[in-house]
């Protein structure tokens, strides 16, 4: 249970620290951290505007969307901490929870007709197509070290004992952090700040969405980053620290996280779009590197 | 028809209607297309007049090796067919000009390849051709959709539409749609008074301001016959190129935006401020609005400003340099630029680029090296040319001419001194010459600007044409999009940041 509020706590800065850290790189004023906050209240006093075009699909999207993440994030433990809901092959209930909010949404956009959201329908769904192999081979590799088949059983499991399994958490650390800003849709994938439709892959899924739906859409999409920043501490805490010192790291990795992200955004441009199906399968190809080191392990694979 | 004994005259200068000699259409086609095949030709204006009820037709055809510029007309009576044989097919260049005459004077052009309408002119010949009936190009297929976009734009930009034949996320054909910014520029210059043609001329558009009013300045003041000091003249090429870097930066800053690359942007962001900061300083706006006149100047460019200036340019040259090096060889953003929108020598020659646009591409046109003021005589200017013609291309020729137009302010400074007593102050009661008609051109940062006046038998403006470098440009766009994918667009028309009121007048 705690875990959960863990989560949602990180949630609420993540995109805070992540402005905070790019107004501070490009010599801007820095807006406060709770800015973001601030949005989300004012938009979730706003009612909804609704095009005559859309139908009950798009209105009950955001919902279903903040609902599949919320559910999603139940299943997440934290170090000692215990998740809600935890039940054999559970990540892959999870990810397909994940997939129920992604698919609405789509139908969200294309519900409304425009010719823009259904452009970056077409793309979010492409790259979601693309980044699902390498949650799951990473996920699967991960399974096959620890000998267990849920989040919760995973990480408990989880030692990063030998030289090999540092290689799995490296490799599973970086692709999980990417996977995140995929799905997000941040640097180098998507420019959250663009203002220019033509180039936005989830911003412009979401041009309709108003007020308080734009509200959940964006409440949604901060607890998805938390819940990869959940995902990625679990690869660092260690069951055998007290409690606090768990909570404590939790906080402090997410914030790393976030800060990471913000430095990354900082430094480089975007991807051109045709080269993100290309970039996004490279993800698949380091998890595939985490398998082979978990098969080495395992002894699966006898190297002589 | 030789080509020999056409008229010729320099830049900046004026000659009186009765030298130009009227051709038949057919010599005067045949005079067209055997001057603008050579290569250092090309055409700078091309419009036609009410002369009473006939319609004059008037071609300038500038010759970059010779360094003037060749005037051939044609009069079409009122009472013969209102039809034309096009030179489009001859030369691709001259479209855009046969559609604006089509426009205003219903005069058909046979064998056009397609009148598509340019801006829908107030005063347009066919009055039912509107916007909201017009046919735009579109192929019909399961498999192909159209986008939209426009001409309620994202962000801050002009209004304009463009309709992308998209096969998935590639474009098969973009088609680019203007008018939504036309408020009747010339027409309204006949109607004024100096002083209000002389702020029109800072209006027609808000980012060229220091072009557009100099080329006015100087077609006005050529019409009167009257020299402006030498420090003037200084003043003004100065201010242009300080437009230029201006422009130039702040796009390069955009470039970034679009490349989600923030750093960058906010970096020249600031050091474009620094530039048309100084401008204000100078004359009390920060696109140099209100610092050419008539004739003369009421802000003279003093010695204290030159030393302001130098220091100015010493920090904005450092920062500039360190940045857009960070910037040219960052891979992503490298990744980003390279072989997105390319033009080829040949594509920019057909389609006749010109400035920025044509340098891109190889083709060497500037107005400061083949027709140059006095400024530019006195400290000759080197133009150069990129190779590739994609947007990499533009922003590496962006960033060499910010580089060269400070080393030109440099030279300027280092050996002109300047003294507010060598300028005269702003006359507005200018006597024109009757039956004339001058032409000037010059360099601003998008490419050539051409302004064209005509006197009659009073001295009165009779008809006043202006061409901004967009007409032609905003072609090369729409061509340089095929088979790009339509998430290129925005980057690749920022990297041309082509002028829509310009365009529209």
């Amino acid at each position: 249970m705690i875990s959960i509020l863990l989560i949602a706590i990180a949630a609420l800065f993540f995109t805070g620290i992540i402005n905070k850290v790019k107004a501070k790189i490009g010599g801007r004023k820095m807006p406060s951290v709770f800015q973001p906050v601030y949005d989300l209240i004012r938009l979730f006093k706003k009612g909804a505007v609704y095009s005559n075009t859309t139908s009950i699909i798009f209105k009950i999207a955001p919902s279903v969307y903040l609902a599949s993440v919320f559910t999603a994030m139940l299943f997440i433990p934290i170090g000692n901490l215990h998740s809600l809901l935890s039940f054999h092959g559970d990540f892959v209930f999870f990810t397909y929870l994940l997939g129920i909010g992604k698919f609405m949404m789509i139908i969200a956009a294309m519900d409304t007709g425009s010719g823009f959201e259904g452009m970056g329908a077409n793309r979010e769904a492409l790259y979601s197509l693309l980044v699902e192999p390498a949650f799951f081979i990473l996920a699967g590799s991960v399974a096959l070290f620890t000998n267990n088949i849920s989040f919760q059983e995973l990480f408990l499991h989880l030692h990063m004992s030998s030289n090999l399994s540092i290689i799995i958490g490296i490799a599973a650390i970086y692709v999980l952090m990417y996977i995140a800003i995929v799905e997000n849709s941040r640097l180098p994938v998507d420019d959250p700040k663009t203002h220019l439709e033509l180039t936005m892959v989830h911003e412009v899924m979401v041009l309709d969405n108003s007020g308080f739906d734009l509200a959940l859409i964006h409440l949604a999409s901060w607890f998805k980053f938390s819940i990869y920043g959940a995902i990625i501490s679990n690869f660092l805490i260690q069951v055998q620290w007290p409690v606090y010192v768990q909570i404590l790291s939790f906080f402090f990795i997410q914030a790393v996280f976030a800060f990471t992200i913000g430095i990354l955004e900082s430094f480089r441009a975007r991807n051109k779009m045709e080269k993100n199906p290309q970039w996004i399968i490279m993800l698949s190809a380091i998890a595939i590197v985490v398998f082979l080191t978990a098969l080495i392990i395992t002894n699966k694979i006898i190297l002589h | 028809m030789q080509t020999d004994n056409i008229l010729r005259i320099k830049n900046n200068s004026s000659v009186d209607l009765s030298e130009i000699i009227i051709l038949s259409y057919e010599a005067f086609s045949e005079a067209a297309i055997q001057l603008l095949k050579e290569e250092q030709n090309h055409c700078v204006s091309y419009f036609a007049y009410r002369k009473e009820n006939d319609l004059q037709f008037l071609m300038a055809v500038a010759d970059d090796n010779h360094h003037d510029i060749a005037i051939i007309s044609h009069l079409l009576k009122d009472g013969e067919t209102q039809a034309l044989e096009s030179l489009t097919p001859a030369i691709f260049a001259l479209h855009i000009f046969e559609r604006e005459i089509h426009e205003n004077f219903g005069v058909d052009f046979i064998n056009h390849p397609w009148l598509k309408p340019v801006r829908f002119s107030h005063d347009r010949f066919n009055q039912n051709s509107t916007i909201n009936n017009y046919p735009f190009y579109s192929i019909k297929s399961h498999e192909l959709h159209e986008v939209g976009v426009g001409p309620i734009h994202a962000g801050v930009i002009e209004p304009g539409h463009f309709r992308f034949t998209c096969n998935g996320e590639n474009v098969l054909h973009l088609e680019i749609q203007l008018g939504w910014q036309h408020r009747g520029v010339e027409p309204l210059f006949l109607k004024k008074n100096n002083l209000q043609r002389n702020l029109l001329a800072e209006n027609i558009a808000g980012d060229t301001v220091i072009g557009h009013t100099w080329t006015f300045a100087q077609t006005m003041e050529t019409l009167a016959g009257i020299t402006v000091t030498e420090q003037t003249q200084m003043e003004r090429a100065l201010a242009l190129e300080l437009e230029r870097m201006a422009i130039h930066t702040g796009d390069i800053g955009a470039l970034c935006v679009d490349a989600a690359y923030h750093l960058g942007a906010q970096v020249f962001g600031i050091l474009r401020t620094a530039i048309i900061n100084f401008t204000q300083s100078w004359c009390g706006n920060r696109f140099g609005k209100s610092l050419i006149r008539l004739g003369g100047t009421y802000f003279p460019f003093t010695e204290e400003l030159k030393q302001d200036l130098l220091q100015i340019l010493a920090r904005y040259e450092k920062q500039f340099l360190e940045m857009s090096h960070l910037t040219y060889r960052l891979p992503s953003v490298q990744n980003r630029f390279d072989f997105v929108g390319n033009i080829t020598t040949q594509q920019a020659r057909l389609l006749g680029t010109v400035g920025l646009s044509a340098r891109m591409s190889q083709v060497v046109r500037d107005i400061r090296v083949s027709h140059p003021a006095y400024a530019y005589q006195r400290f000759p200017y080197e133009t150069m040319v990129a190779e590739k013609g994609d947007v990499f291309a533009r922003f590496l020729l962006k960033r060499k001419e910010i580089k060269r137009s400070i080393a030109w302010i440099r030279n300027l400074m280092e050996h002109f001194s300047f003294d507010a007593s060598q300028t005269k102050k702003p006359v507005y009661n200018l006597r024109l010459k009757p039956n004339h008609f001058a032409l000037s051109l010059t360099e601003g940062w998008r490419g050539e600007i051409c302004h064209c006046a005509l006197t009659d038998q009073n001295g009165a403006l009779k008809h006043y044409k202006i061409k901004d470098p967009s007409m032609h440009n905003w072609k090369s766009l729409e061509l340089s999009l095929r088979n790009l994918e339509i998430s290129d667009f925005p980057i690749n028309n920022k990297s041309y940041n082509l002028s829509y009121c310009g365009h529209d007048l």
